[in-house]
């Protein structure tokens, strides 16, 4: 949301400057178990956006003052390597990789049985490596492949997409430049199987019309990459898709 | 949603996945109920036991229960007990007075000290998965000698076997004592040379077990190893 409202980022015949669709996402890949050490591991590759996620436990949650009694607590860590983007970032947290951390985390929480671990705690750490605008859908899909590869219990995986408005048309799945200066974004966290929203934030102004339209974008691409999830699961285990 | 046809053998699920038939079964470990039909919760192979369909997850982490027979390690000693990793989310305790020996207040260090491996028995685990171990029962004792082996805990029913047939054959083609304790951890008592075709018996059995043609492979071990 640069604010640029003069850039052109729709071509003459309706498509848009990377050649998509307007209801077209980027290519997918997704990877399991790539981290061996940890109890869970994903790679997930987005366009140009690329996640690396590991999960450990459920273990002791430390400092005591977090356990709750009752419950796990998921700990989220989303960090941008100093190298994901073509500007250097410095390096460790940061208010938006706190904000990224925190609401991954919710979203987790309500899909991921933390009534069976009380005092626990189930650690993810996304790290994005490569970076090109929606790296936080990028990284809640690589955490729900990780967590389902650690085999904790949830009721379902929950799949990140984004759609947005660029010259006051809605677009599925903004790559950097609409990112930069389109007119709305709005980042998703959908499990297919139940049709729930885990998740969900909005930048710019959507009319009421519009976000409908940029929400059944988002369910639709949200189907299509579950599907691609769950082939790489069943890939990894079971030697290819059913 | 994919994979809902009626099943002739185990079949892989995701969590979340729909399970359309066996909608007559009652849902279990693994399995929840809801409107659409049962839903699998965690990654691994569907089974019906006699009328439960549940899901026996591919990775899992050790969930103590009462009872359980476990290989701890010595993390840290206090006066009067010990705490004890058993490969679960939480330490476990392991009192002076659970302790096969005669133990004195502030003497507990000098039984067992950090490092050491214990055969112990969880004897209470309550709601919120703290676990109390005791060494006071029949063959639980401190293990001095042999080699322990860390298998998944998803794992020890192929280690075992049917009626113990797999762990039956490693100990006779080994001549060693195996004990494989519920967390994932197998003691192996006996010679060197019998160590080793026994950890290799069973680094076979946790990383192919679950396909077809186990005994081939565990006798082409056996063969292998005594060479």
């Amino acid at each position: 949301m640069g604010g640029y409202g003069d850039v052109k980022l729709l071509n003459d015949d309706g498509s848009r400057l990377d050649g998509r669709a307007i209801d077209e996402s980027r290519p997918v890949e997704v990877k399991v178990g790539v981290i061996p050490v940890a109890d869970g591991s994903a790679w997930v590759k987005h366009g140009l956006n690329e996640a690396v996620c590991a999960v450990y436990g459920p273990m002791e949650a430390h400092p005591r003052k977090i356990q709750l009694q009752d419950q796990a607590v998921i700990d989220v860590r989303y960090n941008m390597a100093p190298f994901s983007t073509s500007d250097r970032i410095r390096p460790g947290f940061n208010r938006r990789s706190r904000e990224i951390s925190k609401v991954t985390a919710e979203a987790f929480a309500s899909t991921v049985m933390v009534e069976r671990y009380p005092r626990s705690k189930i650690r993810i750490e996304i790290e994005i490596l490569s970076a090109e605008a929606g790296t936080r859908c990028v990284g809640i899909t690589a955490a729900s492949v990780a967590l389902a590869d650690a085999g904790i219990p949830m009721r379902g995986m929950i799949v990140g997409v984004a759609s947005g408005k660029i010259e006051d048309t809605v677009v599925l799945d903004l790559d950097k430049a609409e990112d930069n200066y389109g007119q709305a974004d709005l980042p998703m966290g959908i499990m297919p199987t139940t049709g729930e929203i885990a998740f969900m934030q909005m930048d710019g102004d959507l009319s009421m019309d519009e976000l409908q339209q940029a929400i059944d974008y988002n369910f639709t691409a949200a189907a299509e990459i579950h599907d691609i999830m769950e082939a790489a699961l069943r890939a990894h285990y079971d030697g290819g898709d059913e | 949603m994919k994979g809902n046809e009626t099943d002739a053998e185990p079949r892989l699920v995701v969590p979340g996945e729909v399970i359309l038939d066996h909608a007559n079964l009652n849902p279990g470990c693994g399995i929840i109920n809801s409107a659409d039909g049962h839903i699998a919760t965690r990654l691994g192979t569907l089974k019906d036991n006699e009328g439960t369909l549940h899901v026996q997850p591919i990775n899992a982490t050790y969930m103590p229960r009462s009872g359980d027979l476990v290989i701890g390690y010595v993390e840290a000693v206090q006066s009067n007990l010990w705490f004890l990793d058993v490969a679960g989310p939480f330490n476990a305790l392991l009192p002076m007075s659970l302790a096969p020996w005669k133990v004195e207040f502030g003497d507990a260090r000098n039984h067992m000290d950090v490092g050491e491996a214990v055969l112990a028995r969880a004897q209470e685990v309550d709601e919120s998965h703290s676990v109390v171990c005791t060494m006071k029962g029949v063959g639980l004792r401190k293990i001095s000698q042999g080699h322990i082996v860390n298998i998944p805990v998803q794992q020890i029913p192929n280690l075992r076997g049917e009626n113990g047939a797999i762990i039956q054959s490693i100990k006779e083609a080994s001549d060693c004592r195996i004990i494989v304790a519920e967390n994932g951890r197998v003691w192996i008592d006996g010679d060197s040379a019998g160590i080793r075709v026994a950890a290799q018996a069973i680094k076979v059995v946790t990383s192919t077990g679950h396909r077809p043609g186990l005994e081939s492979r565990l006798a082409a071990s056996f063969a292998g190893g005594e060479v």
